[in-house]
């Protein structure tokens, strides 16, 4: 919302500077975005007269001209070949800034004369292209300031509560209220009855408007606008129309009253005010043809529609420059039904902004006088008695407020006198009580209904500055993070200790790409970007994306990861933490030649996150996973404890067609994942539950095996079935794989290392066989053979 | 008899002259070997003279362990000559450069998030969580912004059904409903989070971070307020200079409402935050909106409290420096090595928040 100071003026006695105004909008809650000053360096350019020109001594093309200055007479050196006696120009002192070019004058000393200023051209002025020669002035006196005084203009942000503030006086009576000036009282208009002409209007149910005003004004000769009032819609940055269209939306911009004035004579019999039918449409004065949903709010005649109840008017009856009569309209219509059909319908107005924020329905008679008094002074007619019909029904809300509860809620402590005068000024009419203040709002304050709403009334004006600070205790009821929240942070710096970039991408992605990942895709009904149109199903769907960036950029060696939601069909979302690994493990250097990451360095990693998260490397168990965005013989998910544990982790190469449909190319990626939400809460904390260390001092013993095996057994069968021989087995370990030529196609061998720890004595060389035995047993039952030992 | 005067010069003559191990072992087997010339001599004590013998033999013992000295002190010059060798042997261009450093990177957000958790954990805040998909009720009619209201305009919200109930929350406020329909006062979180809105240009991305705050008792006032926003802009600035500035302002979900600036200045066009002569908007807050409350099913005649809501990648450009809000969303490595943070670099109250 625009203002000029002049405008605020009309309204508010006040000697404030524009500085003082705007540090006061912002202390009582109206914001000022953007202040426009008066230009004072434009105030020095002066209209002067040559005394006399005479021919420079030292230069040929110079002229050193007396000029008459106002008051007084000075010397200033010119070169223009039009500088002639009696000529009246634009003179800019030492100090004025050119406009032009931003040169900023002084005292000169050209070719031995001394120039004290400069007379101007119209170009170096900024009025026109003109160089040729200093400008001549014919319309002002000597003396008289070049420039007319620029408008002061502040721009507020208006809350959506502060309906009352778009209109200008709303905003002096605020700044009146803090102290800034005293408000001025509306003016009675008493206007002439002249016309005998009647209005029929007939407002439907449920039509959305509640009253409708309207008055008759007869013989107008419709015009351009006065000087004053062009200003004044110019400098809110409104194009003036013509005088009556100029005088409505002055009307509203003063009083925050939105008007309409239609063209009489192209009114057919009476004005109905209805629901929109399915299907109706009409032609508005944008120009444009609007279909209109049905239940909206009409203005209508015997034939056709008027226009959008307070949205906006009908190109049929608009004014124009010919219009002769005109029936102007001020209504009071329901703030839901604008807000819902403007926007279904995309129409943004004036009108349409205020009445969804709140118009005051006292207003009606207010505006239509006014506009009334305007229009028959700029252009004539004669003006027919008012007629409201509906009702606004509006009585002023009652709200009690209670002194001490300012005191509660804000506290610090407010005498009852302030309350008053503030609240007085507000509009506020106040019956104190003995406890309390019984208070009625006035009808242009929508947003006040409750004592709160009185609180924050007083404490605006009053001053945010006064509320004392109490210090913060640190009490604590509950830790700060619970354990789900402390897993979120733990495994964020474990990734990053094990070397991977944290980003943050988009929730949601291309569904192009999310396809890959779950086929059911969660859409946005209104996407910002047709490739940003589906919650992500994946962490890595975006993750690929962003190293795809990275390799574009030539960087092709990445570890990177997200922490992040990832959304299912069922409109549920986990947490999972992605990490990805592309390219080569590290740059080659002389000492080591480089070498890919493969899978098993997602999963190496993957172990020592769960690891840091609090969980048993030897306790998780992995399992092909049946996640379609990996690679289905590369990839498995793990769980803690047994299969049938939660599913903690999965890890894999990513399946090799989404990189083709992303177009990466020379690369695989391999990816981990955590799911935290899976993770159980421990019922006890580690230190409690963690078993006593015990250390044997016996010699622990080591034995390799290496067994020949189907290639379908998997590593993981042959550990745990040896694992369960005999508990003196503190360790296995792979050592080797090997599947070739040296063996049967069908088979492979893995060759293990075994540590047996014994507890209570060493182990003796008949107590070792047997347990190499119990070894070679478990792996024969799982259809393994000895192929060395 | 063996001429014990002649045998120790022989012997000092002979260790001279002995440069390496071989020939160190060489004398040592010559006079100490089985057959070595001391232990013949003293195999032959018994033929000696008994008169002469004694002091013959006091006289060989000493020339044994002389000779054993010797040898050892020959020894220890040889070792120390060899590894002398054998090190300048190894010397290596220690210059040459090491394995590249594998160094991870946390995300200025997550820092930031870190920071602030710590600052609230301090003064008695706990974490409180909700999902980015929302309904309808939690993120705008429950706080008091009713289908229709102008509120709801100003929020682009991102909708996931054709009838508006369901969609991508556009400010962390739901949590607190959440969090008061859970449980019951006194209440004291904050909620950290993705928010997402329909807007993107320079300095506004389709998804953000916030966090919101929330405290609520039976006499929580607009002080309470002031002095914990006070000391959370202190501390995350880190500068006990900083000041602060209230103006009055709207939210649908606070009554009164509050936005809060911070002072800064300007050098070499950067912003500082800080004492300075300029205010930079950061936070909206207020007391909790009676109706809000009544919403909840907490009565508003019994409990009151403050809410705030400020935007965490906002924070994390301010106090580091960044200038582009889109980077923060884009993945580019070399942003992440510039502004990312090291994973042990945890804020904590006792190290500090920054390093």
């Amino acid at each position: 919302m625009k203002l000029t100071v002049s405008w605020l003026k009309k309204h508010l006695n006040t000697k404030a500077t524009i500085d003082v105004i705007e540090e006061a909008l912002t202390n009582i809650g109206l914001e000022v975005e953007e202040t426009i000053k008066t230009n004072n360096n434009l105030e020095l350019f002066k209209v002067a007269k040559i005394i006399k020109a005479e021919k420079h001594p030292n230069a040929d093309k110079l002229k050193v001209c007396k000029v008459d200055i106002g008051k007084k007479n000075i010397n200033v050196v010119c070169g223009a070949a039009n500088a002639r006696d009696g000529l009246k120009t634009v003179y800019a002192p030492p100090g004025a800034i050119i406009p032009k070019n931003g040169m900023k004058l002084v005292v000169a000393n050209i070719r031995g004369v001394e120039s004290s200023g400069m007379l101007c051209s119209e170009n170096e002025l900024g009025v026109s292209d003109e160089s040729d020669g200093i400008i001549e002035v014919s319309n002002k006196k000597t003396g008289e300031k070049f420039f007319n005084k620029s408008e002061e203009i502040l721009d507020i942000a208006i809350t959506p509560n502060r309906s009352d503030c778009l209109g200008i006086r709303g905003i002096a009576r605020d700044l009146s209220a803090y102290g800034l000036g005293k408000f001025i009282e509306e003016k009675k208009i008493n206007l002439k009855q002249k016309s005998k002409k009647k209005i029929n209007v007939e407002i439907k149910k449920n039509s959305g408007c509640f009253a409708f005003g309207s008055l008759f004004i007869e013989g107008v000769k419709n015009c351009e606008s006065p000087n004053w009032l062009k200003k004044d819609l110019e400098s809110l940055g409104l194009k003036p129309i013509s005088a009556i269209v100029d005088i409505t939306n002055y009307v509203m911009f003063d009083l925050n009253r939105p008007m309409h004035a239609y063209d009489a004579d192209k009114v057919n019999g009476k004005i109905i005010v209805r629901q929109s039918k399915n299907n109706e449409s009409f032609e508005a004065l944008d120009d444009k043809e609007y279909k209109i949903p049905s239940s909206a709010c009409l203005i209508t005649d015997n034939t056709k529609v008027l226009g959008l109840g307070g949205i906006i008017g009908g190109k049929s009856t608009a004014i124009s420059s010919d219009t002769k009569n005109i029936i102007l309209e001020a209504a009071a219509f329901d703030p839901v039904v604008i807000a819902k059909f403007s926007k279904r319908l995309s129409i943004m107005t004036d009108a349409k902004f205020r009445f969804e924020r709140g118009v005051d329905p006292n207003s009606i008679e207010v505006g239509l006088k006014l506009a009334a008094q305007l229009i028959t002074e700029i252009c004539g007619g004669k003006i027919s008695k008012i007629k409201i019909t509906g009702t606004t029904k509006n009585k002023n809300k009652k709200v009690k407020f209670d002194l001490n509860n300012f005191k509660k809620l804000i506290g610090f402590s407010i005498n009852s006198k302030d309350c008053k005068n503030i609240l007085e000024k507000l509009g506020f009419k106040i019956k104190i009580k003995k406890q309390y203040f019984d208070l009625e709002v006035p009808s242009w304050r929508p947003d006040i209904s409750q004592e709160a709403d009185i609180i924050e009334e007083i404490l605006r004006i009053k001053g945010l500055d006064r509320i004392e600070s109490i210090p913060p205790t640190s009490i604590k009821s509950k830790p700060a993070l619970n354990y789900h929240q402390k897993l979120f942070h733990l495994v964020q710096r474990s990734y990053a200790s094990r070397g991977f970039f944290e980003t943050i991408s988009w929730s949601f992605t291309n569904s192009k790409l999310n396809q890959y990942y779950s086929d059911k895709n969660i859409k946005i009904i209104n996407p910002i970007s047709s490739d940003l149109d589906v919650l992500r199903s994946s962490n890595f769907v975006n993750l690929i994306l962003q190293a795809k960036s990275n390799l574009d950029r030539s960087n092709s060696n990445l570890q990177m990861f997200e922490v992040g939601p990832v959304f299912n069909s069922d409109l549920s979302q986990e947490i999972i933490a992605s990490g990805i690994l592309v390219g080569k493990k590290m740059s080659s250097t002389w000492v080591a030649n480089d070498a890919n990451f493969n899978v098993f360095d997602a999963k190496e990693n993957l172990n020592y996150i769960l690891s840091d998260l609090g969980l048993q490397v030897d306790r998780l168990i992995v399992q092909k996973s049946n996640k379609v965005y990996y690679h289905p013989g590369q990839s498995g998910d793990v769980f803690l404890g047994n299969e049938k544990g939660p599913k903690v982790g999965s890890f894999g190469t990513i399946h090799p067609l989404i990189l083709q449909k992303m177009d990466i190319q020379n690369t695989n990626i391999f990816g981990l994942e955590v799911y935290l939400d899976n993770f159980i809460e421990p019922k006890k904390p580690q230190r409690i539950t963690k078993k006593q260390l015990i250390k044997s001092d016996f010699q622990i013993v080591e034995r390799d095996f290496a067994f020949i095996l189907d290639k379908n057994v998997r590593a993981n069968n042959l550990i745990s079935v040896i694992q369960k021989t005999d508990s003196l087995i503190k360790s296995i370990k792979v050592f080797d794989v090997y599947e070739g030529d040296k063996i049967d196609k069908e088979k492979k061998s893995l060759a293990i290392k075994v540590l047996f720890e014994p507890s209570d004595k060493t182990l003796t060389d008949k107590e070792i066989d047997e347990l190499s035995a119990k070894v070679i047993a478990a792996a024969e039952s799982i259809g393994g053979s000895l192929r060395s030992q | 008899m063996l001429d014990l005067k002649s045998l120790s010069q022989e012997i000092n003559s002979k260790i001279e002259e002995i440069n390496d191990r071989q020939s160190l072992e060489a004398v040592k087997t010559y006079y100490l070997g089985k057959k070595g010339i001391i232990t013949e001599a003293f195999k032959d004590i018994g033929k000696i003279d008994p008169e002469k013998r004694k002091s013959f033999a006091a006289e060989l013992n000493i020339i044994k362990s002389n000779f054993l000295n010797i040898l050892n002190n020959s020894q220890s010059r040889i070792d120390l000559k060899e590894i002398e060798t054998k090190l300048s042997l190894e010397t290596i261009d220690i210059t040459l450069p090491a394995n590249e450093i594998v160094k991870g990177k946390i995300h200025p957000v997550s820092q930031v998030i870190d920071e602030l958790t710590s600052i609230f954990a301090e003064i008695g805040f706990s974490v409180a969580e909700g999902p980015d998909i929302e309904n309808e009720f939690n993120n705008f009619t429950a706080l008091n912004t009713p289908e229709h209201h102008p509120a709801r305009d100003m929020h682009d919200t991102f909708y996931l059904d054709e009838n508006k109930k369901i969609l991508l929350r556009t400010h962390t406020s739901p949590v607190q409903i959440r969090t008061m329909l859970d449980n019951k006062p006194p209440i004291k979180i904050i909620a950290p989070g993705r928010t997402y809105r329909c807007d993107s240009d320079m300095t506004h991305t389709p998804m953000f971070h916030q966090l919101e705050g929330l405290h609520i008792d039976k006499d929580i006032n607009m002080g309470h307020m002031k002095g914990c926003l006070d000391f959370f802009l202190k501390r995350f600035f880190e500068d006990d200079n900083l000041e602060m500035r209230f103006r009055p302002s709207h939210f649908p979900f606070t009554e009164p409402s509050v936005e809060v600036d911070i002072s800064y200045k300007l050098e070499n066009n950067k912003i500082v935050v800080g004492k300075g002569d300029k205010w930079l908007e950061v936070l909206g807050c207020g007391m909790v909106h009676p109706n809000v409350l009544n919403n909840v099913k907490i009565d508003p005649k019994k409990f009151q409290g403050y809410a705030f809501g400020v935007g965490i990648d906002r924070l994390a450009m301010l106090k580091y420096g960044i200038t582009d809000l889109r980077s923060f969303f884009e993945g580019d490595l070399r942003w992440s090595e510039h502004f990312g943070f090291d994973a042990n670099d945890v804020p904590t109250n006792y190290r500090g928040l920054s390093k």
